[in-house]
């Protein structure tokens, strides 16, 4: 069993839904237990990725401000 | 055992295409939705801007939506695509720069492309006749599923009765007794079904998702145009047309200047790509130049950004200059009168 994979996302200056769209084509190449860290200078991602993963499935295991950025850690779902 | 049908309806995030994957769902049919993203979707932008908006509760409907229904949402990025609509719309605008007809034409066949990669059966859609004056009308629902190649394929649950039987009621996956008639601008019927269905809490309708549909923000849409002598826009574009007060004193410059603190943290960020005014002398909005002023205009810009700094009373206001090299230069001027800023500069 390979170790999770783990994926860095540059998504500042996007406004939503663009970091959303993001996180949701890297995840759609991954397998459940690989994960996505998010970097966004937008705060809607706090609410709309969250959303996003609540009804696809997967998990925000870890959501925190970083200077004026927001940095989201997604753990990829079941299919 | 019967085979569960897949639908995948297209969620914009308002009440009716709520309510259409609903009915669905009250039939037994698995929905998943798809959300399109144009660049013109008001959705989120002008609260992620604006300091003063971010107080506001902030949702993306289209989730929540999708959240309410216990469904999947696909967020699909389609600005490249969708130039072409808004640029070439074979059906024309209406009242503004909305390509309606085209648009729903578009992002139907778009949902055909996805059901068919996906092995899902049909697609769902919000529309109602009569609802909207150009693409929900009687004469134009047909276009809509002709152009877009969905044909019989595209089920309308809200106002199905009133239109010819689909494939998925011809063949019994879904049954036309459960479809609706509704018809007409009244949003009497949907209220009244949200009711039954338990719900409360939906996007309240307000004519538009969509910026193309904002009399404003076509005009300036259209300036950008016709100062660059040619119909084309980048993403970039689109997105400053939503942000600050933008004044064109010559047809060959405009200014953007922020209105508030969230949008200059905004604007900050495109500073490397436009030439900048920022009042030094007395706090003032950070300002874009899009164009090319000669050295008379640039300081013209300088007067009129002077005049909505906090200096806008003072005898002279200094300001920093910033070209798109990063090159800058300290100038002073004498704020601009607002009666000297004629209105047909402000778009």
């Amino acid at each position: 069993m390979s170790e999770p994979k783990k994926i860095l996302l540059d998504a500042r200056r996007l406004l939503c839904p663009m970091p959303v769209i993001r996180v949701q084509n890297a995840v759609a190449g991954l397998r459940p237990g690989d994960r996505v860290e998010a970097t966004c200078s937008d705060p809607g991602v706090l609410h709309d990725i969250p959303a996003w993963c609540r009804i696809n499935g997967h998990r925000v295991l870890e959501s925190r401000g970083e200077g004026a950025d927001y940095i989201l850690l997604v753990e990829v779902g079941g299919p | 055992m019967t085979e569960q049908r897949k639908a995948l309806a297209l969620i914009s995030g308002g009440l009716d295409s709520l309510l259409a994957a609903r009915v669905m769902q009250e039939q037994g049919i698995h929905v998943e939705g798809v959300n399109f993203y144009t660049g013109f979707c008001v959705e989120g932008h002008t609260h992620a801007i604006r300091y003063k908006d971010r107080q506001k509760p902030k949702r993306n409907n289209a989730l929540w939506v999708a959240e309410q229904l216990g469904i999947k949402l696909h967020i699909i990025d389609i600005v490249e695509e969708y130039k072409d609509i808004v640029l070439n719309p074979r059906h024309g605008y209406g009242a503004h720069l909305n390509p309606c007809l085209d648009c729903k034409i578009f992002m139907v066949h778009k949902a055909l492309e996805w059901m068919r990669a996906h092995g899902f059966d049909f697609i769902v859609t919000g529309e109602v006749i009569g609802q909207r004056p150009m693409s929900q009308r009687k004469d134009t629902l047909p276009v809509v599923a002709r152009e877009s190649e969905a044909h019989d394929l595209l089920v309308r649950p809200l106002c199905g009765k009133n239109l010819p039987p689909t494939l998925p009621e011809r063949e019994g996956w879904i049954q036309r007794a459960g479809l609706y008639d509704f018809s007409g601008r009244s949003r009497k019927p949907q209220m009244a079904l949200a009711a039954r269905f338990g719900l409360q809490d939906y996007a309240q309708p307000s004519g538009g998702c969509c910026f193309l549909t904002d009399e404003q923000y076509s005009h300036k849409l259209a300036d950008l145009w016709q100062a660059r002598g040619e119909r084309r826009y980048e993403m970039d574009d689109i997105m400053l047309l939503k942000v600050g007060r933008h004044i064109r004193p010559r047809p060959h410059f405009k200014l953007i200047v922020a209105r508030e603190e969230g949008e200059g943290n905004f604007l900050q960020g495109y500073r490397k790509d436009y030439c900048s005014l920022t009042p030094l002398s007395h706090p003032g909005p950070l300002t874009l130049i899009d164009g090319t002023p000669g050295d008379a205009e640039i300081e013209l810009a300088a007067r009129i950004v002077a005049r909505y700094s906090q200096g806008r009373g003072a005898e002279q206001v200094e300001l920093e200059y910033q070209n798109r090299q990063g090159n800058s230069r300290r100038l002073r001027v004498t704020p601009l009168p607002p009666h000297e800023i004629p209105q047909e500069w402000y778009l």
